[in-house]
């Protein structure tokens, strides 16, 4: 009887049989890659905006406060998005002919809001609020990243649920004491740069964080991770 | 295997298969069903019923994620209804493939030969008509994915705890087990098939699924060292996949659930349920294919015995049920007994009394265990008795619990019932193709059988 596969079959068969464990592996380590790349997160993606607002410019060029334009964040869930008074407040003084400005005047004069399109985007099931961050020491670029070097805003993180976790099971690793939350420029203590809380200095994040855990009453780690402290 | 083979002659019984065959013959008859016989109208009829009730299923299916869980009867109290019901019932009837195959042959229990190939695709069909129901019954089906551990964005595992993920993995690993054991069971009789096709294309397809198998010695030896592995694999899955499904309901602790008999009464009730299945579908297959000779009446009666003594032990669990209701002198185990007895539910509950328990003992007597009438309704009678059994135990607890407050009725839509009954469907559509491409009857483990076989000093 005539052989019905050409002798290459048996090598073809062993490599697909071989093959199709590494295809399965990668298959499975790219659905993990792509679901926490940029191209689903947008991490990184700076978004147009009606007006290019530079946060570099305003904060580290003329430093401006966060809480200049974003009023609420110490004590509401949402930070605030500024009124177009706010920027008038300078812009009727300063670049009053300025081209790029113009929606900001027209918005003036209108009345109507500025449609800035939002970056830092959560879910509409999980309840986020700001106040108690900034409250328990958690600084406004641990989550935003450099703002004050962003020409163009972007959202930093993934902002995806294990990102929220990663500190919310170790809160110690992030938190520093409630005046430097809105340093831009902050550093975590090192024995060269230690930072001083109630006196005591501190040159190791973790002893530092352990400290103001217990000094702003953050809650346990039980607590914090409960399904309903976000998902209420 | 010719001391196999004198354990039948001395026997003094129906051999296990008719005398009179040699190696040709019965190599011959088998694959003739697949290569040379033409389909009949009846299998056409058959499996254009049964693709029909396929369809039925997807539409209800697909109904369903259109519209969402409300076109089912559960609701709270009761929200575990047919899905659960009929992922336990399909999950155990597989359980006598698994047995018959794995534990029967490690037994070296000869007669298996010529049912473990057709009862291992059983298996694996009411695997799969198990594993749609779990999927669909989470709500959002397109998120079913969530309940295998993988590392998620979410940055959580499923709870490790539950038993619901051990059955997860129970039932996955018996998917898989089962799939490899049938297919490399199958390799040498496609070999067959490949050597025997006319067809060029027909070569082509069986000889790509026997991967290469030439009947070498060393091929043989691999082969059976695989197979007796992988029966040693499959054996404690027979004992542990319907405990893990029992532990859905044992570790939960409402009434009627939270008992520790629950494991080995499941086991056994899958068993009895398997081999019913077995005997529904042997009965009509030898009949239709002529195969009296090689599914003797020893294999009917054998699984008649096997269904008896199952079916005993669950007569047991219902008993001790029925006592610890009274001797734990828990009120509420003694409500639920009462309950079930004289409840809303009480038809279905004697209903299952009769066809699990009453019923089945007219298989004492040698004649009807013989008789293959007999026996096929008396199969169908006990199917429906063990489908009734998980009725009773998801619907019945769940509708009385501890407050009466929270009581409540389950009833049943019609998207239900074309859902179960669609899934049977699908069951007997795979059956019938089953049938149609592949040897139901093991060849080569049929031709060990034979006095040629005999090793002669």
């Amino acid at each position: 009887m005539p052989q019905i596969f050409h002798r290459s079959a048996n090598t073809l068969s062993r490599a697909t049989i071989f093959g199709a464990v590494f295809v399965a592996a990668a298959l499975g380590w790219m659905a993990m890659e792509i679901q926490r790349s940029p191209y689903v997160t947008y991490a990184g993606v700076r978004k147009p905006q009606p007006v290019p607002f530079s946060h570099q410019h305003h904060v580290s060029g003329l430093g401006i406060d966060c809480r200049y334009c974003h009023t609420s964040v110490e004590n509401s869930s949402f930070a605030g998005i500024p009124p177009t008074k706010t920027c008038m407040n300078c812009h009727s003084q300063i670049w009053t002919n300025a081209q790029l400005l113009e929606p900001v005047r027209a918005s003036y004069r209108s009345g109507e809001s500025l449609q800035w399109t939002r970056v830092n985007q959560l879910p509409d099931f999980v309840y986020f609020n700001h106040s108690i961050h900034v409250n328990k020491g958690v600084g406004c670029n641990t989550c935003h990243g450099p703002v004050d070097q962003m020409p163009l805003m972007y959202q930093q993180e993934s902002l995806q649920m294990e990102w929220c976790l990663s500190c919310h099971r170790a809160p110690e690793n992030n938190l520093r004491p409630r005046d430097q939350v809105f340093n831009m420029r902050y550093q975590q203590p090192t024995s060269s740069h230690p930072v001083a809380v109630d006196g005591q200095s501190y040159t190791d994040q973790f002893d530092l964080g352990a400290a103001l855990v217990k000094k702003y009453n953050v809650r346990s780690v039980n607590d914090i991770t409960s399904c309903n402290t976000c998902h209420r | 295997m010719d001391e196999q083979y004198k354990i039948t002659v001395n026997a003094q019984e129906t051999p296990v298969i008719e005398p009179g065959y040699t190696f040709g013959t019965v190599t011959e008859k088998i694959s003739a069903i697949v290569l040379t016989r033409p389909a009949s109208n009846g299998w056409f009829v058959g499996f254009g019923l049964a693709f029909m009730l396929t369809m039925m299923m997807l539409y209800a299916i697909g109904y369903l994620f259109v519209k969402g869980i409300g076109i089912w009867g559960v609701t709270i109290p009761i929200g575990w209804g047919f899905a659960i019901v009929n992922f336990v019932w399909w999950i155990g009837i597989g359980h006598a493939g698994t047995l018959i195959s794995a534990i029967l042959l490690l037994l070296r229990q000869s007669w298996r030969n010529s049912i473990n190939r057709f009862a291992e695709a059983m298996t694996l069909f009411a695997v799969a008509c198990a594993g749609i129901f779990p999927a669909i019954h989470v709500g959002r089906p397109w998120l079913a994915y969530w309940l295998f551990p993988y590392p998620s964005t979410m940055g959580v595992w499923p709870q490790f705890r539950s038993p619901l993920i051990w059955d997860v993995f129970a039932v996955s690993t018996y998917a898989t087990i089962s799939a490899l054991f049938w297919f490399i069971g199958l390799i040498p009789d496609l070999a067959t098939l490949r050597d025997r096709a006319a067809h060029p294309a027909t070569r082509m397809i069986y000889g790509m699924l026997s991967m290469g198998w030439r009947g070498s010695a060393r091929h043989w030896h691999r082969y059976e060292t695989a197979y007796l592995l992988l029966a040693g694999l499959a054996t404690p899955l027979v004992l542990s996949v319907h405990t893990v499904v029992s532990f859905d309901f044992a570790v939960g602790i409402v009434p009627g659930w939270h008992t520790t008999i629950f494991p080995p009464y499941f086991v056994a009730g899958a068993i009895y349920s398997g081999f019913a299945m077995v005997l529904m579908l042997a009965i009509p297959i030898r009949k239709i294919y002529g195969l009296e000779d090689f599914i003797t009446e020893r294999h009917l009666q054998n699984s008649a015995k096997v269904m008896l003594a199952t079916g005993l032990i669950v007569a047991y669990g219902y008993g001790i049920e029925a006592f610890m209701g009274w001797y734990s002198g828990d009120r509420y185990d003694a409500f639920t007994l009462w309950n079930r007895l004289h409840g809303p539910y009480a038809v279905p509950y004697w209903s299952l009394l009769a066809c699990n328990i009453f019923i089945p003992q007219v298989l004492w007597i040698r004649k009807l265990r013989t008789s293959p009438v007999a026996l096929f309704f008396i199969s169908g009678v006990i199917l429906v008795g063990m489908w009734l059994e998980r009725f009773i135990i998801v619907v019945v607890s769940l509708s009385r619990d501890f407050l009466t407050s929270s009581w409540g009725m389950y009833y049943p839509t019609r998207w239900d019932w074309m859902t179960y009954i669609g899934t049977i469907g699908m069951f007997l559509a795979a059956m019938f193709l089953f049938v149609r491409l592949l040897p139901m009857i093991s060849i080569f483990e049929m031709r060990t059988l034979l006095p040629e076989a005999e090793v002669k000093e």
